[in-house]
């Protein structure tokens, strides 16, 4: 092994967080590497306009994504089940490379409710302890919506979200969500023009009195210049967002949002196809000397440095967090432990509808083109009646018209042969899909820990996930559903499919990239890896970013909520730790 | 303590060697001003190297064969360690190094030759304070009888005018100053001023545009189509600032000048250039009326333009300072389209500076447009949206292609 220099601040992948940590840190005058297994990518290189709609590369033989080969993980739905490996990414797709998964996601940019922070307080208040479902392992995050309110403004700003303000300060805004909590200000860029399905949606929905509203969107509707100086274009409804790298410039992602600004700090490094393997600590455990990786040769490198930000895909950090012996590990027999616990998804499902008389063009889309309502997301409605918990935003977007995977027909035409290509030739002009983005709530039975069988390929044990959707999700979801359903009646389809969520859960269809928890935020050591702050309450010169401090997932999409987390540690580090270097922000 | 005693040697040559030096070696202000004026000469633009920014090695590309950039670091057998202030300022003004030996006008001295001494000085001060790289430089790539540096001498005759910057009474200090830029350190006229079979400026072109490593330096003068005459001197000054503005993003050579020179110099500089671009008298040609619209070049350009330009460019207007606008673009009306063909089939990539850090890329058409697609597009590019420009050749694109090496399309 080849010890190397210290630097002030080692980042452990380059994705959205490792980006903004890197150029908020390296900002403030420390020198920052970041080291990421994956290769560079960067707009003007990788994502040429040229090729970059190539669904097959992309969408099907998913060149951006991580290689099970490289590392995978093992999954079974009960405890008492052994778990096998995934050898073909489909449930879930964890990005790789410069970027992660901020490259190749769709954009929709959400704040979770202030009711999602203080979820088991709001929850036990307003319907009892005996509402919350057996085994649930329900918290609160140990900050609150105002807190954070703040850092999301500054994630937006930075990502230039297109959008409508639902309420400013406070005031309830036309056009927006009247559900959301208060912003301090309007989005940086109007919402996207929106096609013929979102506006079929939109009448529909506020002719039953829902309160549909445009989805905050990545995808920009106007060129924008954010806080760091870097310009994004303006999206061209291309329809190649989710699996690709936008062409464009008018995606956020760290390419076009941060690093053009971060490759030009003189103290901030990168080193790419360079794998972290360990955290290293002090032999007695209690502070991290820097990390040792491999580089594509298999040659072992340590790389010292004062302070380690954990700052890869959420599985990823559980499972370096267990690999290093950073936290107690979660014991699922016992119920103690804090590493892999309150691991959560996501319950999404869809309805298809099928038109006659409707002529919807779906080449034209982008990932977060769409209307949504939030009447049924969280706690907005009474659930006394209703016999779960959690909630989902109902969606219409429309993605993309690909000819490949875009192939909507209505059930029992043949898969294949000539049957199959006049339904579809039929359909393909005349078929929205609406969907719901479902919360996903914590079981004491749902975790990740080390595998005792498989290893990857350097010897280390593969993670292990235990999860299946439980009978609160799958009625909460069927609810939810049947309202989309509603929706859809009043657009005018001929024939509404439903596309319920149920169990077991699979890993082959893909369902979302929305894995969450595992080393979760939190006031108590004894239910948290970290504290409101993101630093490890065992090792505090080890901070922790992503979905993984998620303490359970929200009927919404992580990223706006990963960047607002982020901003608040790069905050933390910055004013408070750094002033004290090495010691615990707060005292169990 | 063997680095104290070479520093020691360093100064005592210092002292020794400059006799003519009119600014002590330690003037740690002339050394900080030789540092911007570098900057301004953009020196590392040829003097970088593998070695290191001042180092040399790096081969210019001429139409006579490639030259290679010497070193100027303070090495004393591979640099010009040896160099006294005086054998320097005879190379930057006169063309000579010692002894007495020609050097190729590659390097700019019928520009630099305007330069005061003062600032030569500062140049040679700031040169000393650089680390010392040894470096050989390899043998220039010339054929005979320019391989023979006395050649130099009847091109001296020829087109080298030797002489230091006259003020124009009549004209501002601002005015001055930037003519002292743009003639002088900036040696903006060897791109931008048309050349001739030798290599020497276009008598009466000065600044008009021309045509250099298959590139065409666009005019810079006052013509209202083609040169800087509807631009701001804010706009001017923002250009070569941030490598952007409303109207145009550098990229290719220019990219590199911004990037290293431009967006480094001070605002009152780069000002004064503009204020004196801008009084630069254009040739007075005339645009020539544009194709019709219903040309057979003009239809297909149209056709093909949607299909592949659209998005990013719109109709003309492009998206302000992600991609440029050519409508009214000067860079599209150039008389020579030669950057226009080579940014289509080798794609470009903007200038990346601290005030605008993102490079919007162009990637490569080269493998999917024919070489007649390519002269159809760029005719209807030159000739829509009010713009006026020659039409583009089948012939034009075929031999850009030959040049860049790019794939013909499949």
């Amino acid at each position: 092994m080849i010890r190397l220099a210290s630097k002030d601040v080692v980042v452990i992948g380059l994705g959205w967080t490792g980006s903004i940590l890197s150029y908020e840190l390296a900002r403030s005058g420390l020198s920052v590497v970041a080291i990421e297994r994956g290769p560079w990518r960067d707009t003007a290189s990788d994502f040429n306009i040229t090729t970059a709609p190539d669904e097959l590369r992309y969408a099907i033989r998913h060149d951006l994504f991580l290689r099970p080969q490289q590392e995978t993980q093992t999954a079974r739905n009960t405890p008492d089940q052994v778990a096998l490996p995934i050898r073909r990414w489909g449930s879930y797709l964890p990005g790789n490379g410069v970027g992660g998964a901020g490259v190749h996601w769709n954009g929709h940019t959400w704040r979770f409710m202030p009711s999602d922070f203080v979820l088991r307080t709001h929850l036990v208040e307003r319907y009892g302890e005996g509402f919350l479902p057996a085994n649930s392992t329900i918290q609160d995050w140990g900050i609150t919506y105002d807190e954070l309110e703040p850092y999301y403004d500054r994630f937006e700003y930075l990502a230039g979200i297109s959008g409508k303000a639902g309420n400013l300060k406070g005031q309830i805004q036309e056009g927006g969500n009247p559900f959301e909590g208060p912003r301090s200000r309007e989005y940086p860029t109007p919402p996207m023009r929106m096609a013929h399905s979102q506006q079929l949606f939109e009448k529909a929905a506020k002719s039953i009195g829902l309160h549909p509203f445009p989805l905050p969107s990545a995808n920009l509707s106007q060129a924008y210049t954010n806080p760091y100086g870097v310009r994004l274009g303006p999206c061209t409804y291309c329809g190649f967002c989710e699996r690709f790298g936008c062409a464009n410039y008018s995606k956020a992602s760290p390419q076009t949002c941060v690093l053009p600004a971060l490759v030009r700090m003189p103290t901030f490094e990168a080193r790419t196809n360079c794998e972290v393997t360990k955290i290293n600590l002090t032999p007695d455990g209690k502070h991290a000397t820097g990390v040792t990786y491999v580089d594509t040769q298999g040659t072992e490198w340590e790389q010292p440095a004062e302070l380690v930000l954990l700052c890869a895909y959420a599985l990823f950090n559980v499972r370096l967090l267990l690999l290093s012996g950073i936290g107690k590990p979660y014991d699922y027999q016992r119920g103690v432990g804090v590493v892999g616990r309150n691991y959560c998804y996501q319950t999404n499902a869809s309805c298809t509808l099928f038109f006659e008389d409707q002529r919807i063009n779906p080449f034209v889309g982008a990932g977060s083109l769409g209307m949504t309502a939030d009447d049924y997301n969280g706690d907005v409605f009474d659930h006394g009646q209703h016999g779960f918990i959690g909630g989902a935003n109902m969606n219409c977007n429309t993605y993309n018209g690909r000819p490949i995977t875009y192939r909507p027909v209505p059930p029992g035409t043949p898969r294949w042969g000539s049957a199959w290509k006049r339904a579809t030739a039929e359909n393909y002009n005349r078929a929205i899909a609406l969907g719901t983005q479902g919360s996903s709530y914590a079981y004491r039975d749902c975790y990740l820990d080390l595998d005792p069988t498989y290893k990857d390929r350097l010897g280390r044990p593969l993670m292990r996930l235990t999860f299946d959707y439980k009978e609160n999700e799958l009625k909460m979801s069927r609810f939810v559903v049947d309202r989309l359903a509603e929706i859809g009646k009043v657009m005018g389809a001929k024939q509404i499919v439903r596309n319920q969520r149920s169990a077991p859960w699979s890993v082959v269809p893909y369902q979302t990239t929305h894995n969450t928890g595992g080393a979760v935020i939190g006031s108590d050591p004894a239910t948290s890896v970290v504290n409101r702050y993101a630093q490890c309450w065992d090792v505090p010169n080890v901070f922790v970013t992503g979905a993984c401090l998620f303490p359970q997932n929200a009927g919404y999409n992580p990223t706006g909520t990963v960047g607002a987390l982020t901003y608040w540690t790069a905050d933390a580090i910055r004013d408070r730790y750094l002033r004290n270097s090495g010691q615990p922000l707060v005292r169990p | 303590m063997r680095a104290l005693a070479s520093a020691g040697v360093a100064a005592l040559l210092l002292l020794a060697g400059p006799a003519a030096l009119q600014i002590g070696p330690m003037d740690y202000a002339a050394i900080e001003r030789g540092r911007y004026l570098a900057i301004v000469g953009d020196c590392a633009a040829c003097h970088a190297g593998s070695k290191g920014d001042y180092a040399g090695g790096r081969a210019i590309e001429t139409p006579f064969g490639d030259i290679y950039a010497a070193n100027i670091t303070p090495d004393d057998d591979t640099g010009i360690g040896r160099w006294t202030a005086e054998d320097f300022a005879r190379a930057m003004r006169e063309g000579k190094r010692p002894p007495e030996e020609h050097l190729y006008p590659a390097f700019p001295y019928p520009y630099y030759t305007k330069v005061s001494r003062e600032d030569v000085d500062a140049l040679y001060i700031f040169l000393r304070t650089v680390p010392s790289v040894r470096n050989e430089i390899p043998a220039n790539q010339l054929p005979f009888p320019l391989d023979v540096r006395t050649a130099v001498a009847g091109w001296n005759v020829l087109f080298f005018r030797e002489g230091r910057f006259d003020r124009d009474p009549i004209r501002s200090d601002e005015w001055n100053r930037g003519a002292y830029l743009v003639q002088g350190l900036g040696h903006c006229g060897a791109c931008h001023t048309g050349k001739n079979v030798l290599g020497g400026d276009e008598p009466g072109g000065f600044m008009q545009g021309g045509a250099l490593q298959g590139w065409f330096a666009p005019d810079l003068t006052s013509d209202a189509r083609t040169g800087l005459g509807t631009w701001s001197i804010e706009e001017t000054v923002e250009y070569l600032r941030t490598g952007r503005n409303g109207r145009s993003m550098a990229s290719g050579p220019m990219a590199e000048v911004i990037e290293n020179s431009t967006s480094k110099m001070t605002e009152a500089d780069l000002r004064a250039m503009a204020v004196y671009l801008k009084d630069l008298p254009g040739s007075g040609a005339a645009a020539r009326a544009p194709p019709a619209a219903d040309d057979a070049s003009m239809r297909a350009g149209a056709a093909l333009y949607r299909d592949n330009c659209h998005a990013c460019h719109a109709d003309g207007e492009g998206v302000l300072q992600m991609f440029p606008a050519l409508h009214g673009s000067q860079v599209v009306q150039q008389r020579d389209a030669a950057t226009l063909v080579r940014i289509v089939l080798e794609g470009t990539r903007a200038a990346t500076t601290d005030a605008a850090p993102t490079a919007p890329s162009m990637p490569s058409f080269a493998w999917r447009l024919s070489n007649a697609q390519v002269a159809d597009l760029l005719t209807y590019i030159r000739n829509s949206w009010g713009n006026a420009g020659p039409s583009v050749t089948e012939d034009e694109v075929r031999q850009a292609r030959a040049r860049v090496g790019a794939k013909p399309s499949q």
